[in-house]
């Protein structure tokens, strides 16, 4: 089981939020600008201060060291930043299979990262975060610089790791269409909180 | 020895061509002239206190006395480090690194100097415990403040890939790793120029003032060898700590990178 449970969550203009993300679950959260979203995903990966307590498997977050907790409860920013000079510098374990899932040659570990483009980064960026294996994704907007086919991949890769891994799935998304095909639960945010909202 | 006294005169003509530079930088509207007379002016003046201190200071020799000077140096030093920030630590802890880390460094090291190489009878003989201790201060400041400087504006500018890497679950030492190592060596390349250029393209101050004062060539070059080698490690220990203790204050304990404890200087 890999339950993550968020308890009375909250900071600055946010929650507090209560939510439970079933093991295997994926959850949307959707809203307009400013409403939240990124801000709760950076609380729930611990990177700001703020407060209210959540657990992942029943154990508590605090209990356990914020690197240990952040392997675990994986955030992928909306946009994805790059420290070394190639891709392979990024990876520690690579799988060629899911490269190739996302539409990558294999020589894709030997490219340097000032040339690769946006949508490129975005793809990569989530083959990283899915090579750690992490219990639970934290997804900001993972397929917006991405094209159809290219979404549609994601989103394939996704569902199947989560389904491999029983992963908790918090997604954001603004597209209807991609919230129809991931989501088991959708959220919208309100000036009132967060409110359940019937799938489209 | 055989020194040629300066006069106050002789000190007058050197400051007319100050005065001339200043002149030049009012017609060029440098907008210098107000910084130029005030650093003058701090220069004689505070070059001139000293002086006064430390004829006093010679002819009564007291550990207290130069420890009391040692602290206010330390604390004019640690106040240099903290103005030379671009972006300060909030409250009091940027004064803090700054001066943990010169007392460890430049005291430690001027210490074990005047105990074991130098010898002196007693070892806070002033004559050799204020000017070497104000060398290593000195030198040690601008490491440190150099260090201190590149690595708060590089967290700031580096924000994001710094919490990138703590996203991806490492450490607050992994995420700021390479800062932290490039920090160390902005404030080493000063030293380590002067080192390498030492003799060749200049003559250090410390041992042209020796030397225009009347010391054997040989004794003032074997000096100012010896305070090369004590700047390069006073320099070298006070900026890895200023530098540890700095990265350490922009993460708290749940490895977040904190930019709120930063402020940008007016």
């Amino acid at each position: 089981m890999r339950k993550l449970v968020i308890q009375d969550l909250g900071y600055l203009s946010l929650g507090p939020i209560d939510l439970a993300v079933d093991s295997g679950e994926c959850v949307c959260l959707s809203g307009p600008s400013g409403s939240g979203k990124t801000l709760m995903l950076r609380a729930l990966a611990d990177l700001d201060p703020h407060y209210g307590r959540v657990f992942l498997d029943g154990q508590e977050r605090c209990t356990m060291s914020a690197p240990d907790w952040r392997r675990k409860v994986m955030l992928l920013p909306a946009e994805s930043q790059w420290w070394a000079e190639t891709v392979a510098e990024h990876f520690d374990s690579r799988d060629a299979k899911d490269f190739a899932t996302l539409g990558f040659e294999p020589d894709v570990l030997s490219w340097q990262i000032s040339r690769l483009s946006t949508g490129e980064r975005q793809r990569l960026a989530l083959l990283r975060m899915l090579s750690l294996s992490p219990a639970a994704l934290l997804l900001d907007e993972p397929t917006a610089n991405l094209d159809s086919e290219n979404t549609k991949r994601a989103e394939k890769l996704i569902a199947g790791y989560t389904k491999r891994t029983q992963a908790a799935v918090l997604w954001v998304s603004h597209s209807r269409e991609q919230i129809s095909r991931v989501a088991d639960r959708w959220l919208h945010f309100e000036p009132a909180g967060l409110q359940e909202a019937p799938l489209p | 020895m055989n020194v040629i006294s300066l006069s106050n005169s002789d000190l007058a003509l050197a400051a007319l061509l100050v005065v001339a530079l200043g002149l030049l930088s009012m017609r060029m509207r440098l907008g210098l002239f107000k910084q130029i007379a005030i650093a003058a002016l701090r220069t004689v003046v505070q070059l001139s206190l000293i002086g006064l201190v430390l004829k006093v200071l010679f002819t009564h020799v007291d550990l207290v006395w130069v420890v009391l000077i040692a602290v206010v140096m330390l604390a004019a030093a640690s106040r240099e480090v903290v103005a030379r920030q671009q972006r300060r630590f909030t409250g009091l802890a940027g004064f803090g690194v700054g001066a943990s880390s010169m007392f460890l460094s430049s005291f430690a090291v001027t210490v074990l100097t005047l105990t074991t190489l130098i010898a002196a009878d007693p070892w806070y003989e002033p004559q050799y415990a204020i000017p070497l201790l104000g060398m290593l201060l000195g030198n040690t400041m601008n490491g440190i403040s150099l260090a201190m400087n590149h690595l708060t504006q590089s967290a700031w500018q580096q924000r994001a890939v710094i919490e990138q890497r703590l996203m991806l679950g490492q450490t607050r030492e992994q995420a700021i790793s390479d800062i932290r190592r490039e920090s160390v060596r902005t404030g080493m390349i000063p030293i380590l120029n002067a080192m390498a250029a030492a003799g060749i393209v200049s003559l250090p101050g410390m041992m042209t003032g020796q030397i225009l004062a009347g010391s054997p060539p040989a004794e003032a070059v074997k000096y100012q060898i010896l305070i090369m080698f004590l700047i390069t490690a006073g320099t070298g220990f006070g900026t890895v700590s200023a530098i540890w203790l700095s990265a350490r204050l922009l993460f708290d304990q749940r490895h977040r990178l904190r930019l709120d404890r930063l402020k940008k200087a007016a």
